[in-house]
């Protein structure tokens, strides 16, 4: 049995201690916002942010996060508003088919916690990592520097 | 008979009928191609032949009968209904259409997504749904309230009567749902339009972005278990001998099934199931293509091209003008398999009962993958129903004609007798085949004195893609697969002398529609070779392209925006070079300008990318530029990255580490510019991919003086040596 604290809330699985985190997830939990790509890092797909940080679900076990707080797309807003950027990527209407943007959202919103004003060469670098098949990179791009302006201009988080 | 063939168009509206209080909408449509056919077949209309249902709370659904997958078809075609329907489009939902002849492709007569032709196979039923809805609450409303119906209006969601008395949509939808559904309905003038041809936001972005919209791999149903196949590591292969006692210990394992693909593991999740096909011990009979690989195939293609093939376009007399030109110019082209790499990795859930079978998958061929399951269940196909789920991208993989990935999922169901999902990893998915093919082209120009081409020869080798499929029969004709050859026999260049034709060698490696199809290859072959030609006769690559389009207005139109907006002959920056290029696909005319520079190391860096599209009549713009980014991204992955190749009988590839798509930090600058046009909807999903390619190795051309003939563009050969 290992304890876990997504989204704010605790939970119990049993499961083998070597199961990625992104499998608990997505079927023992029923958070299935976050996605599937490669199981190798290599896509984004699966990014969640572990303490703060933005992790790859898939090559994450479960034995590693155990006590660490992780919190996933499904809970990216507060109860008292949409994240940021969140906001950001519904104005650019950035997605298309969709299946990357739970990780583009994540690791977008780890980096803007990290960096509140990053400029385009900072973007590229730090989401690099998340492949979208559809290539809506350069609406990704506008979307986070507008999320970067919500949140400088008191849009919260 | 004579009867059938007087069944005029305007006949279709057949029926309305109440489902849970609201208005239900139906329709059947005569195929266009086939009418006697289609409305003989056309069956009694059932109740889920419906495109509306409009709510007592306001709320309009609309049952949207093509495939998510990125194209924006759940917004544009509730764009075209609105339009008509007059409702308030913050209260429009969308619902995926269950399987049914009436949601089929107004063309292809099956339920399919494909051939970037959704706005064109909905563009006047959708509208005509929404007039003829329009009408019944029109009626609904002047029968309650004893007035003409000529003294009521709809706006946004409303019935509003001269006399200043509304009701809404909602209060309206029980009564209009039983008013006569009117036999004609006329359209608005498009210059009327208040929707289409607006910059519309997508209606699916909210659920996309707070991890709420369901795709295939996402739904679970009560008692469901996970599996994955172990399927043979050569097309074609069989299982020889299986020890599956490791796999069995795994825990969470819970049976081991063979079925026609390979060996199922099936276990309560997916972690189990993978851990326990990771533990099976198969030994395969590889079969007949055990020692298939690219360098052999290579070789093969390269003799093949050197002798004529079936004839696809002949104009003129090309041997003897090419005899005869000035000069003459020889290339050799080629490209590689490729894999279609979606997001989302295949996945199919099967529910099999006795009598029943539900599927949950993202498809894009919804009548096939519905007939094939009930063929490999045993049940009569309307004993099948298909969840269309969003499409983690599609790009033609999940239009399959052989549906692969559905009878297996039925095979393994029927094994355990449970409901399952099979979850194709990454590695599976790329390895698991139906690629673009490889592509092998040699292509021969002459001159005349002047510099003007007046023959053109061009040799094509590669697979059909329909051979061995039911579409074989309507689309290669005597020898030829259209699909092998668009693009190339019907290049609007004007040469007077012209020859195109096709080999399609067997060689047994699983092939498909990818993103735009024979287009992929065609444009990058044509349009480079038409560089060559530009340069060799000492013109400029764009001038001599006007001059060859000068009978084709809408050809020359898009070239002519993208080098007025790219600043064609303008000096770059030093370093840097500029192509172009121009392509008709899918009913839509696309020309890009590509500005390009080369490290000393040889990495190609392709910094701005102009658009111009000609797609005819506009409905979303917003959609259109996204799909033109997504294209030329799409495109500029394969051009810069992107093979499958063979050893062994092995595709050597099997992730994103060694079957690179293009990240972020690559990603050019991108402005597209729309043609306003009134002519006929054409498509937008694919056109955008075909004239990337050509026009990035133009543009290196440029500024290296050295042509890439054959993709994806490795350093080692841009190289500064």
């Amino acid at each position: 049995m290992i304890s876990l604290t997504v989204n704010g809330k605790k939970y119990q699985v049993e499961v083998s201690t070597d199961t990625p985190l992104l499998w608990v997830i997505r079927e023992n939990l029923g958070l299935t916002g976050t996605k599937y790509g490669c199981g190798m890092s290599l896509c984004g797909a699966c990014t969640v942010h572990v303490n703060g940080q933005a992790v790859r679900s898939c090559v994450a076990p479960l034995s590693s996060v155990e006590g660490k707080e992780i919190i996933t797309i499904e809970g990216l807003s507060s109860a008292d508003g949409i994240h940021p950027v969140q906001r950001a990527w519904i104005e650019e209407d950035v997605p298309q088919c969709g299946y990357c943007h739970s990780g583009q959202i994540m690791a977008a919103a780890a980096l803007l916690s990290e960096n509140p004003k990053p400029n385009d060469e900072e973007i590229d670098e730090a989401m690099s990592g998340n492949i979208c098949r559809c290539g809506t990179y350069q609406r990704i791009r506008r979307a986070i520097h507008r999320a970067a302006r919500i949140m400088a201009e008191g849009g919260k988080k | 008979m004579s009867e059938i063939i007087n069944v005029s168009r305007r006949d279709f509206l057949k029926t309305g009928a109440v489902i849970s209080g609201g208005l239900v909408l139906g329709f059947s449509m005569p195929l266009l191609k086939n009418p006697a056919k289609a409305v003989a077949g056309t069956p009694a209309l059932p109740s889920p032949n419906a495109f509306i249902r409009i709510g007592t709370d306001d709320v309009v659904t609309m049952i949207i009968n093509k495939s998510e997958m990125g194209q924006g078809v759940y917004t544009s075609l509730p764009m075209l209904i609105a339009e008509e329907l007059e409702c308030d489009w913050n209260k429009v939902r969308v619902e995926s259409a269950p399987v049914d002849a009436v949601y089929n492709h107004t063309s292809f007569g099956i339920q399919m997504t494909g051939g970037s032709t959704s706005v064109l196979s909905e563009w006047e039923r959708m509208r005509k749904v929404g007039a003829a809805a329009r009408e019944m609450l029109l009626s609904a409303a002047a029968d309650t309230w004893k007035v003409e119906k000529t003294s009521c209006r709809a706006e946004n969601g409303m019935v509003i009567h001269t006399g200043g008395k509304k009701l809404s949509y909602g209060q309206l939808a029980e009564k209009a749902a039983a008013m006569p559904v009117p036999q004609e309905v006329s359209l608005k003038d498009p210059s009327a339009f208040k929707i289409i041809g607006k910059p519309t936001p997508r209606l699916d972005t909210r659920e996309k972005v707070n991890g709420k919209a369901l795709f295939g791999a996402d739904v679970k149903v009560p008692g469901m278990l996970t599996a994955v196949v172990a399927r043979s590591p050569v097309f074609g292969g069989k299982v020889k001998s299986l020890n599956s006692e490791k796999a069995k210990s795994v825990p969470g394992v819970k049976e081991i099934v063979q079925i026609g693909s390979g060996v199922a593991v099936v276990a309560d999740n997916f972690w189990s199931a993978k851990k326990g096909r990771d533990a099976l011990e198969v030994i395969w009979e590889e079969g007949s293509l055990a020692n298939l690989s690219t360098e052999g195939m290579r070789k093969e293609y390269a003799n093949l091209a050197k002798t004529p093939g079936s004839t696809a376009r002949k104009e003129g007399d090309p041997e003897k003008a090419l005899a005869a030109a000035a000069k003459q110019i020889n290339a050799e082209y080629e490209v590689p398999y490729l894999a279609h790499a979606m997001m989302e990795p295949l996945n199919c859930l099967v529910d099999l009962r006795a009598n029943s079978c539900e599927i949950w998958t993202g498809t894009q061929f919804q009548t096939v993958d519905r007939n094939a399951a009930a063929k490999t269940a045993g049940l009569k196909e309307e004993d099948v129903k298909i969840h269309t789920t969003f499409l983690g991208g599609g790009f033609g993989r999940r239009a399959n004609p052989r549906s692969d990935f559905v009878i297996e999922a039925v095979e393994v169901a029927k094994a355990v007798k449970k409901p399952v999902k099979v979850i194709w990893t990454r590695e599976d998915d790329t390895k698991g085949g139906y690629y673009r093919p490889m592509w092998y082209d040699r292509i021969t120009a002459g001159l005349n004195a002047d510099g003007t081409p007046i023959a053109w020869q061009h040799t094509i080798v590669g697979q059909s893609l329909l051979a061995g499929t039911p579409f074989e029969q309507a689309m290669v004709k005597n020898g030829i697969d259209e699909t092998s050859v668009e693009g190339a026999h019907n290049t609007p260049y004007e040469i007077p002398n012209m020859l195109v034709d096709l080999h399609s060698p067997k060689t047994g490696v699983p092939v498909l529609w990818w993103r735009s199809v024979g287009h992929s290859h065609t444009a990058f072959v044509v349009e480079s070779f038409m560089d060559e030609v530009a340069h060799s006769a000492g013109k400029d690559p764009y001038e001599l392209r006007r001059k060859l389009l000068a009978k084709h207005p809408r050809h020359r139109g898009v070239l002519e925006l993208v080098a007025e907006k790219a600043g064609w002959g303008s000096t770059l920056p030093t370093g840097r070079g500029r192509g172009i290029a121009m392509h008709e696909s899918f009913g839509s005319f696309v020309a890009q300008a590509a500005e390009v520079s080369v490290s000393p190391d040889g990495e190609v860096r392709v910094h701005r990318v102009v658009c111009a599209i000609d797609c005819g009549r506009v409905v979303n713009p917003s959609t259109i530029e996204a799909q033109m980014e997504s294209g030329i991204v799409f495109g500029l992955s394969a051009a810069l990255h992107g093979a499958i190749s063979f050893k062994n009988g092995r595709v050597e590839q099997s992730n994103f580490h060694d079957y690179p798509v293009l990240r972020v930090d690559e990603m050019p600058l991108i402005e597209v510019h729309i043609v306003p046009s009134t002519e006929a909807p054409g498509g937008v999903g694919e056109p955008g991919v075909p004239p990337i390619a050509p026009a990035v190795m133009n543009a290196i051309f440029a500024v290296t003086g050295k042509r890439i003939r054959r993709l994806p563009i490795t350093a080692a050969e841009l190289k500064k040596t």
